[in-house]
């Protein structure tokens, strides 16, 4: 038998260092325990919306090293040494809105709002790497997100207008 | 979920041992869209992950003449959008970008789209022990079996959930697989098994074995290739039937024919009768036609998917129809 090198970890809790909005934070957490759980359950980040927890829905849509993942089928432990972003690290320091946001809100891009977080998170990571996306392209970057109030229509709308905000924006 | 422990593998030779020590009671994790769930609804109940992330090398594109390689941690994102593979093997990028959503794509890995376990709700749901769980029925078989398989599933009547798969299988992939025994290469159609060889697992993978990676072939001059996927939900859903068709031409004749379906049997599921059809003869819609009911002889549809059998007819004419209209414009 060959000598284990690896480190293994549990089933009991372990110290986890977690990287979340450009800040270190420990938490001590089972191997099993999800990112969505820590974050709203350990870390008060309660705008990461929990819904089917599943990977169905897209509301607990948060960045890993500026991708967009769902919290929901990401375990704490497999986060740590990565960039964690969510909805809370996405306005500024100082409490401006990102222009995604800013868009949301003027755009009515939402009815209860529930869903809201995930797909502004979503359309964030898609504007992080497509500034200029087509209609088609929106729509296809939020496939993941869905709103049960069915606000599709402001949704791509608001996401839009923030393209072209922030592109403005650059060119100022 | 139930407790498990978590072992980071730093190279293949420390992952199958960690697989081996606790054989059977082992799973091993890499984008973890599929097995989380598993988990969550407690039809999957490992006492230790093994978490292939932190293996270098497993997330390499290889593209040279011979063909291209993915290791089997390549993401699906990556596979969708790699502008080689698009070039190369349209079929295959095709498959990528139409499974699951954005954010899974993101974390999925080719590796774990290969070796996804099915989608049957009696099979997903902790109460029911099925026959692939270990009991004794297939509750689908006289149950609801809307989205269940037209062939090859007499035992346990599951399809085949992923996109990649047929695709691979259609452009003539090999696996590589890795155990504590060495390695071993198997075609990749024979990776797969119907239930009547195995009811409890999809493929040939032994307990404290790895899918390392995947090697595709480059196709002849001439080919054409693509992947068309039905859903009953457009934004994303699993296939209610999909066809990978990889066609080769020398002018107008059809020289070498490869179709594959998704969504219809336990296994990705090839269609010999119909690339016989098409293979020596330029294309028309008389022979496209003759081709796809060829496709669908020994369907043998449940009480509830008998639309499967018109459905997948017609795509697989439409992706003829296409692959052929593609090759007159070039």
């Amino acid at each position: 038998m060959l000598p284990l090198m690896a480190n293994i970890l549990g089933p009991g809790k372990v110290p986890l260092t977690l990287e979340i909005n450009a800040r270190r934070v420990e938490v001590s957490a089972e191997p099993r325990a999800t990112l969505l759980e820590i974050l709203r359950d350990h870390l008060d980040l309660t705008g990461t919306k929990n819904v089917c927890e599943m990977g169905e829905c897209g509301a607990c849509t948060v960045h890993l090293d500026g991708v967009a993942r769902y919290a929901c089928l990401t375990l704490a432990v497999e986060a740590v040494g990565r960039r964690v972003t969510t909805i809370e690290g996405l306005s500024s320091a100082n409490g401006t809105l990102h222009p995604l946001q800013q868009a949301f809100v003027e755009k009515d891009g939402l009815q209860c709002g529930f869903c809201t977080p995930g797909q502004v998170m979503a359309a964030a990571a898609l504007l992080a790497e497509n500034p200029s996306p087509s209609h088609d392209e929106i729509r296809a970057a939020m496939a993941g997100n869905i709103c049960r109030c069915g606000a599709y229509p402001k949704i791509f709308e608001a996401v839009a207008e923030a393209a072209a905000r922030m592109k403005s924006a650059r060119q100022d | 979920m139930n407790p498990f422990e978590y072992a980071s593998a730093d190279s293949l030779d420390d992952a199958v041992a960690l697989l081996r020590e606790k054989k059977g009671r082992v799973r091993v994790i890499a984008g973890g869209t599929d097995l989380i769930p598993q988990m969550k609804s407690g039809v999957a109940e490992p006492e230790r992950l093994v978490d292939l992330k932190g293996i270098p090398g497993l997330d390499r594109v290889e593209i040279s003449a011979g063909g291209l390689r993915l290791g089997t941690l390549v993401p699906l994102t990556e596979i969708a959008s790699h502008p080689g593979i698009r070039e190369s093997h349209a079929a295959l990028a095709q498959g990528a970008s139409a499974a699951a959503s954005p954010q899974i794509r993101n974390a999925g890995t080719l590796g774990g789209n290969l070796c996804q376990r099915p989608r049957c709700w009696y099979f997903r749901n902790e109460d029911f022990h099925c026959r692939k769980k270990g009991g004794s029925e297939c509750f689908a078989l006289e149950g609801e079996n809307k989205y269940h398989a037209i062939f090859g599933g007499d035992d346990c009547c599951i399809v085949h959930p992923s996109d990649t798969a047929p695709a691979l299988v259609a452009c003539e992939a090999e696996a590589t697989l890795r155990s504590p025994r060495g390695e071993r290469r198997v075609p990749l159609a024979d990776f797969f098994v119907l239930p009547s060889v195995d009811v409890r697992w999809e493929n040939i993978l032994a307990k404290d074995e790895i899918l390392v990676s995947v090697f595709a072939p480059s196709p002849p001059p001439g080919t054409r290739a693509s992947y068309t996927k039905i859903r009953e939900r457009a934004s994303f859903d699993f296939a209610l039937a999909s066809v990978a068709a990889v066609l080769t031409f020398e002018g107008a004749t059809c020289t070498r024919a490869r179709i594959v379906l998704g969504g219809v049997a336990p296994i990705p599921w090839p269609c010999p009768a119909a690339e016989s059809v098409l293979v020596g003869h330029a294309l028309d819609d008389a022979l496209i036609a003759h081709a796809s009911n060829a496709a669908l002889e020994g369907a043998a549809p449940l009480s509830k998917n008998r639309y499967k059998v018109s459905l997948t007819r017609g795509i697989i004419r439409r992706a003829l129809a296409n692959l052929n209209a593609s090759k007159e414009g070039t």
